[in-house]
């Protein structure tokens, strides 16, 4: 029957991922498990942040995270907008969910940082803090519109019209924020301007980045494969009620 | 299927969330044919004519309107402010239609036509929306409903209505439940 | 395809929201009440207010402009006059942007103007009250573009109100950050702050309508 081909399976995409999976999520762990040993036990405390720099270690990637995945969002929203391949929806609505709580982890990594260093939990005069708070925001948003739609073909329209329209916002408001704090920025904040860290957080700082990169595709792979699974199911009640 | 078709669709599906409301519907009308769309409630009437009418993207098929479409929804499309002289003015300006105060008296609308939509009973709401086929002509009419809320007297305006449009060369398309009251040139199922 | 369509879907909305004075007096009554709860919370001091007193403003504008949007679609789609529109032989985004535009006109414009009351009232400095306005003005343009974005997305959601803000409240930042550079810069009529803010509400004019007039489809589906 030809509409049962809108839930054609993705039979490649679940052979692929099923084939990865293992690689990603063991590389992910020994890369983290690397960058966390040599943040909390192996590097020295940093030349002008002291033992609060360490946090670095998970920060930076966390914020790396944040940023990507929205854009990883917006291009697959993008890709289901043109070509209706359901797997773009599907990516788009697993990504947000961990785009969110890696941005919600920088959040938190970074309030936990700023209280020694600005002696505040949360310093608005960080452009891209608050940028990531606004981001956080958006995904939100971007989440309770898909779980307020009424069926899933919906959601997914919904979500992708947000999601490339957000895309196009995002430069503004990260814009107009970089202007909004360099405003404000007082002679006496001492203004840490991020990652100007010594040289040996570099190392363990980027094999972070790659392995929380890691674990965020394996994340994701996982959330897909059960979305698929989903709707295969779906599909096979719908054949069944159809008789086909 | 040939080249008189008004319109024609091919293998319509639609899937609402995980539920498949028909999966292969094909239907044709071509000049002066009056189709009437049966099934229970929830069986996709509705939805079946949004496709025809180009308002909803089906899950499976095509549809090609060679000529243009007057959508009727069971909805009137009134605005509560509204009464029937505004609406129907409003929507001859807004199509380049002809002039309001016929289609008034046509519809027999002239007492209340200046009152607003909020006043109005549901068998006068209907009236001004019909009206507004009768602003511009299109030779496609889809219709969901039509007879709802109307008394007898609406009812045989609507009938003399869709007589006349077939007449000269009009084709409709309507879901309507029990009696159709005009002759069908076909039934789709649902 | 013609600009009739479009002229119809502006005096539409706007006789629908002007219709009964609901439209203009509630949400400036909102603005007005918003503000007015303002010093009950942060103190009577008066170089307190003058200081935050501008600012006070722009986030009341923000959510009088949001209290407005929930019906702005969804009426539409219940009474079935979105069908129409839908189908109507013009761009959608552009009758989408002529009932944003006349229903800013009803709904915003008169809380700009109202803003020299308020900011008196907030101890604003007088000689900044009608750049304010202005500001106020043009601000204001882009939240009803946002809103109305936000409004067409949840335009089949129930109680869609809070959802709205959800997902229009991240695209006011600019305009909020502009706005009150605007109220802050030295000058009282300032060029550039008053350009970045008009460029803010350009930027939400070429993008919002094509967002909204896709969201309408969804809608009307």
């Amino acid at each position: 029957m030809a509409i049962l081909s809108a839930f054609a399976n993705p039979h490649r995409f679940m052979a692929l991922s099923k084939a990865l999976l293992p690689w990603l999520g063991v590389s992910a762990a020994v890369l983290i498990a690397y960058s966390i040993w040599q943040g909390l036990y192996v590097l020295p405390p940093e030349t002008y942040q002291g033992d609060s720099a360490r946090i670095m270690i998970v920060h930076v990637p966390a914020a790396w995270l944040s940023m990507s995945a929205y854009m990883g969002m917006a291009l697959a929203s993008l890709v289901w907008f043109v070509w209706r391949h359901e797997i773009a929806d599907v990516a788009a609505k697993s990504i947000a969910a961990f785009g969110a709580g890696y941005t919600a982890i920088c959040l938190a990594t970074g309030a936990i940082w700023g209280k020694p260093t600005w002696g505040t939990w949360f310093q608005w005069d960080d452009a891209r803090m608050v940028s990531v708070l606004v981001l956080f925001f958006v995904y939100v948003g971007y989440i309770a519109l898909r779980a307020a739609m009424d069926t899933r073909q919906k959601a997914a329209r919904a979500g992708a019209i947000l999601a490339m329209v957000g895309a196009i916002n995002v430069p503004i408001i990260k814009f107009s924020v970089d202007i909004w704090a360099s405003l404000h920025q007082d002679a006496s904040v001492i203004r840490l301007d991020g990652p100007a860290m010594s040289a040996d957080y570099l190392v363990p700082l980027l094999l972070g980045a790659l392995g929380h990169t890691l674990l965020f595709t394996a994340l994701v792979l996982v959330a897909m494969r059960a979305e698929v699974r989903l709707r295969r199911a779906d599909a096979l009640l719908m054949r069944r009620m159809v008789g086909a | 299927m040939n080249g008189e078709n008004l319109i024609f669709a091919n293998g319509l599906g639609m899937i609402r969330g995980a539920r498949v409301l028909f999966g292969d519907v094909s239907l044709a009308a071509q000049p002066g044919e009056a189709i009437v769309l049966r099934g229970s409630n929830g069986a996709g009437k509705t939805t079946l004519l949004r496709i025809l009418a180009g308002l909803t993207q089906p899950a499976a098929g095509d549809v090609t309107r060679v000529a243009d479409v007057h959508w009727l929804g069971h909805r009137d499309g009134l605005k509560p402010h509204e009464s029937p002289v505004e609406h129907l003015g409003l929507w001859a300006q807004a199509w380049g239609g002809g002039a309001v105060e016929p289609v008034i008296e046509r519809m027999g609308l002239t007492r209340p036509k200046d009152v607003p939509a909020s006043l109005l009973s549901a068998g006068q709401r209907r009236r001004t929306a019909l009206g507004r086929l009768l602003l511009v002509e299109r030779p496609i009419w889809l219709l969901d409903e039509p007879f709802s809320a109307l008394d007898t007297n609406g009812r045989d305006l609507l009938l003399e209505l869709i007589a006349q449009h077939r007449a000269s060369g009009g084709a409709v398309i309507a879901a309507i439940h029990g009696e159709a009251g005009f002759e069908a040139s076909g039934e789709v199922a649902l | 395809m013609s600009a009739a369509p479009i002229r119809a879907a502006f005096v539409q909305a706007f006789r629908e929201a002007w219709a009964g004075g609901a439209g203009v007096l509630l949400p400036a009554s909102f603005f007005a009440g918003a503000a007015m709860l303002v010093p009950f919370a942060v103190g009577s001091d008066s170089a307190q207010l003058a200081a935050i007193g501008g600012g006070v403003l722009w986030v009341a504008l923000a959510l009088a402009s949001l209290v407005t949007m929930e019906r702005l679609f969804q009426a539409d789609l219940e009474d079935g006059a979105l069908d129409l529109w839908v189908q109507a032989d013009a761009p959608l985004s552009a009758i989408a942007a002529a009932k944003v535009a006349a229903h800013w006109l009803v709904s915003g414009l008169p809380l700009a103007l109202l803003s020299p009351l308020l900011g008196l009232m907030l101890q604003m400095e007088p000689d900044r009250l009608p750049s304010a306005m202005l500001a106020y003005g043009i601000g204001g343009l882009a939240f009803f573009l946002w809103g109305a974005f936000g409004a067409a997305l949840s335009a089949t959601v129930r109680r869609g109100g809070l959802l709205i803000a959800l997902i229009a409240l991240p695209f006011y930042v600019p305009t909020a950050i502009f706005g009150a550079m605007s109220l802050q810069a030295e000058v009282p009529l300032p060029l550039i702050e008053t350009l970045f803010l008009s460029a803010a509400t350009l930027f939400s004019l070429a993008v919002a309508p094509f967002g909204i007039a896709a969201a309408l489809r969804l809608a009307a589906d």
